[in-house]
């Protein structure tokens, strides 16, 4: 059966509280801890941040944390503008990137921990290998037949419009570790990033490898577990509905049935 | 568990069942064909609310009612099958297990059709 509650060495505890010295104006953030070597339990450390020396978004929370409070708190974290997706993390409750998160758009305390339902490796790092591996398998490149052009493959305004609110898809896993159904058969469903990924390639009119790629996603699993619950489009910290691409890839299987 | 497997090999698994969308698009067309036959359920029901065992039979033997009775029975057992199969598939992880409950649903599925639908025939054709 499905596990519904975490296994006992996963349970999580209360941890240290660090206080800012001399501040006045401060934000208590509640951070997921949990070290592969020590053997502990994972806990919650408690940062009381110095809100008049930090900068706007949780991920300078964090940063000031890491800086100034306790340098083991360990995360992911690149562009610091919402194109890398490396710092996406639960934030009270809701993934998303800590870089475009607002600590002003946050009410009260702020607690973080790690995408939800993935293995972690430290701290706010999550193992995606997974994902990776799931991306992978769908084939995120341009599969064609016909001989190789000697300038680009032209495209139509129309079609390059189809692309339109899939290529901007930068595989943070928010919305894949938002997923009921992801969280239960992760081995098997492909999840709705995946699956968005897949749809941009299905919907691209200059791939020639329609066909095939429909022939890998039938499947009890790999597609159809998606249930419409709309988690996804609600993650999206890029504001995607990866739901809708995934009902545009279920309106392909039946079209093709004739 | 571990295994020396990579990521890739347990993505690709046994590879691809090559179906489901059968079962997906069955499940919206009982799923539309549920919309008149409840309101035709509900309705009945309510109408004869409080009528006594003579005025049900014989509400019953009406050949639009049995019919459409039986369609009811017939694409509600049907939809229910295969929602409940996607639960099973869902949290049942055991193969063992899932194997087993997946007979038990088809089976007790059949039983509850077949008695409802029996039943139905009997007071329609019944004296």
């Amino acid at each position: 059966m499905a596990e519904f509650a975490l296994p006992k060495n996963s349970r999580v505890g209360k941890g240290k509280t660090v206080k800012a010295d001399g501040a006045t104006n401060t934000k208590p953030f509640h951070v997921y801890r949990w070290n592969p070597d020590d053997r502990e339990n994972p806990h919650m450390d408690t940062f009381e941040v110095d809100m008049d020396s930090c900068g706007p978004m949780v991920l300078d929370a964090l940063i000031k944390i890491k800086n100034e409070m306790d340098s083991t708190v360990t995360f992911r974290r690149s562009c610091r503008e919402g194109v890398c997706g490396s710092c996406a993390m639960n934030i009270n409750g809701k993934n998303g990137l800590a870089c475009t998160t607002a600590i002003e758009d946050t009410k009260g305390d702020v607690a973080i921990t790690p995408l939800p339902h993935q293995e972690v490796v430290k701290d706010l790092v999550p193992d995606l290998s997974n994902f990776y591996a799931q991306y992978a398998s769908i084939k995120p490149w341009m599969q064609t037949q016909s001989p190789t052009p000697e300038k680009e493959r032209l495209q139509s305004h129309e079609d390059r419009e189809k692309l339109d609110g899939l290529y901007e898809c930068i595989l943070c896993a928010c919305c894949s570790t938002s997923c009921p159904s992801y969280w239960w058969n992760e081995d098997k469903y492909l999840g709705p990033a995946v699956l968005l990924q897949s749809y941009r390639w299905l919907i691209d009119s200059r791939d020639e490898a329609t066909g095939e790629r429909l022939d890998d996603l039938e499947d009890p699993f790999r597609l159809y577990r998606c249930h419409t619950i709309m988690n996804c489009a609600n993650a999206c910290p890029k504001g995607l509905n990866p739901a809708k691409a995934i009902a545009e890839i279920k309106k392909m299987m039946v079209e093709r049935q004739g | 568990m571990t295994d020396m497997k990579t990521p890739i090999a347990k993505v690709r698994g046994l590879g691809s069942a090559k179906d489901g969308t059968h079962h997906w698009l069955s499940h919206r067309v009982t799923a539309i064909a549920n919309i008149p036959l409840v309101i035709f359920f509900v309705v009945s029901f309510v109408g004869n609310a409080g009528k006594g065992h003579a005025e049900w039979v014989a509400w019953l033997k009406q050949p639009i009612a049995s019919v459409l009775m039986i369609l009811f029975i017939a694409n509600m057992v049907y939809h229910m099958r295969l929602g409940l199969q996607v639960l099973i598939e869902d949290y049942v992880y055991d193969p063992g297990t899932k194997f087993a409950s997946m007979i038990a649903l088809t089976f007790s599925c059949v039983l509850i059709a077949s008695l409802s639908i029996f039943s139905i025939l009997r007071i329609a054709f019944g004296g």
